[in-house]
């Protein structure tokens, strides 16, 4: 039952997954690696790193969650963090922003400010009362300075500030609406306000696209890329689906058994990087601007069932008709 | 000097108090499981109010009891469904009690009465309290093992229930039905205020030493009647109040359960975390 | 002036008891206020509720030793408060539960002081007049203690009451913010134990459980800004507070027994009376299409 871990081909361009990143603070070793249709086109990398993971392993409740992740981010790249549901997503993030203790490895966020200032976070799922006496501005005020002591001083400055970060993500008109009765969509991009409200250097979101539908998980997309681009913050965000992020990642940081492959686009999303990284074979297939995993998951074989078709399945894609490829 | 603890005239303080721990153990696993100690802390202060008001107009504690447990259960069961459970749990209860205290202030009872139906009087259940006793604790546990799965089901995953058609909302009233009664049962022995404790301290310890709610379920009815036995033994003993022992007893049931579970967690997982890698 | 009189029973405003009871009712009406509605947010009704029982033990204490009750009542919070975060109320889904345990086993040990106190010294009164309050028993000799209680606890929401607000609203962001949450809930949990010792102390153990939620509760409907709505809270707090008082003045000419009704009685009709309205007020907004957004 227990597999061994799988060793990562180290041959394989641009997996980072052991030890490959532990050479420190020279420029990401990966910008000149292969360009394809599903990246973006690196720039020349001469931007700063904003966030190195050096071999980390998480360990909960006396389980291997994550071991030998490694990747880096500079500044204004959009990074999207690929896995199935318990594959590790949050728990990188967790570890990322030093809320989930590593038991192996290094996370290093730059600037010499904390992390808590240095990483804005938007959570996967944030329960609010509907009742609860907290409108929109307050919680980006909230962001702003909500772990300061003492009482909140009525301030222009800091009310413009909050405006401008409401209009940042378009969400302005929702200033002054609870915040427990917003939908989803409008919780998320207040939420995002939030995060950038204490000036981060890195914005890491969990599953931001798992409630939207098709229109505003695209428009969530564009916001948070624009957001890398025009003020230069790293954004790092987890999916189950690869295909939203198509046209816009920078890197790929794909989990699967606690491992990591990480690269580009077309580095990772392939049939044999992936194959090594589940340590069984697995289909990568192109359709229309669109990437298909499929994984046959071997793991049930010895139980004569691996026949019925459903122990094989789609990991990473969704019906043909969502097409939002390439961009 | 114990001897007396088993001559007839303790006969029906014996059968009281077994009766009480069983329905106490039975409901608490539930109270537990679903958290709402809150609510069986509740429950039992209308009863306390309903015994003031019986003796304001002079008719039996237990109907009074019983009469306003269902009036806080009801209450509960209704406003609970909307709004914030523990607000709407609060203000039940100071309307309870501040019923009761206009019901004391109109009355003239003694203190002694108001301090047995508080911290409870097991030495001096008579032989007419039985009968309806044996009643209410047979209507609540009957009501505990009858619904026992839908209340496992609704109280684990809500939507899970929803799905096999087990409303929460009557599952819900269900349970503080079943808190009502055992409220009731236990006001005149155990006390309105510490009723709550020996609903919660057994199955507090049961649910850390075994896993399987079934075994819990048993164990808290169990280890209920420990508590019960202990309690009567001591206020004969000591003729201090029983309520101080159910209450210290709770106590210690939770220490022992955390205590139980930090001791189990170690052995039992050390192992499975050499295997997993 | 017949309406006033028959209102205000003649005597109300010259009386001194009356006086220092108003004084003292608004007094611990604003401060449960902010304290209140952050336990409603933060779902610690039942603790707020718990410490008042919980200084019972403290006041029977106080009646077998013969000491201030005062001391009783807030040494009994801090010991409540002190097990309450040493038994891991942290753990929210526990944390219920280590309440209800800490207040059994307060009441428990409550009983039997208060079974000592009857049988050493015959004051078989003191169960009621400890556990339902004797309202408004507080004489102003007590001042500074009603000031060493109710400005901690108002200091300590003040001190957190940015990460205080961020938590209610969610840890998981509060946590993300840097917050250390367990810190910023300690601190106000004795916040909490210290204004509902002073409540308990002052109007009794019922109106104190009443007054920290109620009115809070009542607010949340109110308003969609955290002060705003802990502003609202103080005044339904205060007004049910002077208004039960009118009412229990007024009350001792009422029938059966002409010795007055409770105030408590008065004042908890009030404030449910205020959430009921503010419920069904914030269920009609809600319902409405412009209900939602602002
Ligand atoms: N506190 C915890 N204790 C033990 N195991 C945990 C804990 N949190 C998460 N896990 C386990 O870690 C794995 C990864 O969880 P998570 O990071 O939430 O996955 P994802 O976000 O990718 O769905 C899961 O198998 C989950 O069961
Ligand atoms: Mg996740």
């Amino acid at each position: 039952m227990p597999k061994p871990p799988t060793p990562l081909p180290a041959t394989s361009s641009g997996t980072a997954s052991s030890g490959t990143a532990s050479s420190g603070t020279g420029s990401p070793e990966d910008a000149s690696s292969g360009v394809g249709a599903g990246t973006r086109p690196t720039q020349p990398a001469q931007r700063p790193r904003v966030l190195s993971v050096e071999d980390l392993g998480v360990r909960l409740g006396g389980r291997q969650v994550l071991s030998d992740v490694s990747f880096h981010l500079c500044e204004g790249e959009v990074a999207g963090l690929i896995g199935s549901n318990g594959a590790g997503k949050t728990t990188l993030l967790r570890a990322v922003l030093g809320l989930t203790p590593v038991s192996s490895g290094r996370v290093s966020v730059a600037g010499g400010r904390g992390r808590h200032q240095a990483v804005g976070y938007v959570p996967q799922k944030v329960v609010l009362d509907a009742d609860l006496p907290v409108r929109a501005r307050d919680l980006v005020q909230l962001g702003q300075d909500g772990h300061r002591w003492g009482l909140p001083l009525p301030s222009a400055a800091k009310r413009a500030a909050t405006e401008e970060l409401l209009a940042g993500v378009g969400a302005l008109h929702l200033a002054d609406a609870r915040v427990g009765q917003l939908s989803g969509g409008e919780l998320q991009r207040v939420l995002v306000a939030h995060a950038l409200a204490g000036r981060p250097r890195l914005l890491l979101l969990d599953e931001p696209l798992a409630n939207l539908d098709l229109h505003s998980a695209r428009d969530t997309v564009a916001l948070l890329d624009c957001i890398a681009r025009q003020q230069g913050i790293a954004v790092l965000m987890s999916t189950h689906d690869v295909n939203p992020l198509l046209g816009v990642m920078d890197r790929v940081v794909y989990l699967a058994g606690g491992r990591a492959a990480t690269g580009s686009t077309d580095d990772v999303v392939r049939s044999d990087v992936l194959s090594s990284l589940y340590g069984h074979h697995v289909d990568v297939l192109h359709a229309h601007g669109r990437v298909i995993v499929s994984v046959g998951d071997d793991s049930h074989s010895d139980d004569g069932c691996d026949a019925v078709p459903a122990s094989a399945g789609v990991l990473v894609g969704g019906p043909v008709h969502r097409g939002a490829g390439a961009r | 000097m114990l001897s007396g603890l088993f001559s007839p005239f303790m006969l029906h303080s014996w059968e009281a108090t077994s009766l009480v721990a069983v329905a106490a153990g039975a409901v608490g696993f539930f109270v537990v499981l679903r958290g709402s100690t809150f609510a069986a802390h509740a429950i039992p202060q209308g009863a306390f109010t309903g015994a003031a008001g019986a003796a304001l107009v002079g008719t039996s504690t237990l109907l009074g009891a019983g009469v306003f447990s269902l009036v806080a259960v009801g209450a509960l069961a209704r406003w609970g469904r909307r709004g914030r459970h523990d607000v709407v749990t609060a203000l039940v209860l100071v309307g309870m009690l501040a019923t009761g205290s206009l019901f004391l202030s109109l009355g003239s009872q003694y203190a002694q009465q108001t301090f047995s139906l508080l911290f409870g009087e097991p030495l001096a259940v008579s032989s007419g309290y039985l009968l309806p006793t044996v009643g209410l604790a047979a209507a609540c546990t009957g009501l505990v093992l009858a619904s026992y799965r839908r209340l496992l089901l609704s109280s684990a995953a809500p939507e899970l229930a929803l799905a096999r058609g087990v409303s929460p909302a009557t599952a819900n009233f269900l349970f503080l039905l079943a808190v009502g009664a055992a409220t009731t049962l236990a006001l005149p022995v155990v006390g309105a205020l510490l009723v709550f404790s020996l609903m919660i301290g057994p199955p507090a310890a049961a649910r850390s030493l075994t896993a399987r709610p079934g075994m819990a379920l048993w164990l808290s009815v169990l280890l209920a009647l420990v508590t019960a036995w202990s309690a009567l033994v001591g206020a004969y003993w000591s003729n201090w109040p029983v309520g101080f022992f159910v209450g210290a007893a709770a106590v210690f049931w939770y220490v022992l359960g955390r205590a139980a579970k930090a001791w189990g967690h170690r052995p039992r997982n050390a192992p499975a975390v050499g295997s997993s890698r | 002036m017949s309406i006033v009189h028959a209102v205000f029973a003649p005597g109300f405003f010259s009386n001194g008891p009356v006086q220092a009871a108003l004084v003292m009712g608004a007094v611990v009406a604003a401060v449960c206020a902010p304290v209140g509605v952050l336990a409603v947010l933060r779902g610690q009704s039942f603790a707020g509720h718990a410490f008042a029982d919980i200084t019972s033990t403290g006041g029977s204490a106080a009646v077998l030793l013969g000491i201030s009750p005062v001391l009783g009542f807030a040494a009994s919070a801090a010991a409540g408060a002190a097990s309450m975060e040493g038994l891991g109320a942290r753990q929210h889904g526990d944390r219920d539960l280590v309440t209800g345990t800490v207040l059994g086993g307060a009441l428990g040990l409550s009983a039997l002081l208060l079974y000592l106190s009857t049988t050493r010294q015959g004051t078989s009164g003191a169960t009621v007049s400890v556990l339902f309050g004797s309202v408004f028993a507080v004489s102003s000799a007590n001042w500074p203690w009603v000031a060493a209680l109710g400005l901690p606890a108002l200091a300590l929401v003040a001190a957190a009451y940015r990460p205080l607000l961020l938590s209610s609203v969610s840890p998981e962001l509060a946590a993300a913010r840097g917050v250390r949450s367990h810190l910023v809930g300690a601190m106000y949990l004795a916040a909490l134990a210290a204004s509902v010792a002073l409540a308990a102390l002052t109007i009794g153990a019922v109106l104190s459980t009443a007054l920290l939620v109620g009115p809070a509760a009542a607010a949340l409907g109110l308003s969609s800004r955290p002060g705003r709505a802990m502003a609202w809270a103080g005044a339904i707090g205060v007004t049910s507070v002077w208004a039960g008082i009118v009412l229990a003045y007024d009350s001792y000419s009422w029938p059966p027994a002409g010795r007055g009704w409770p105030v408590s009685f008065f004042v908890v009709a009030l404030v449910m009376a205020f959430y009921a309205a503010s419920r069904a007020g914030a269920h009609r907004h809600g319902r409405s299409p412009a209900g939602k957004a602002a």
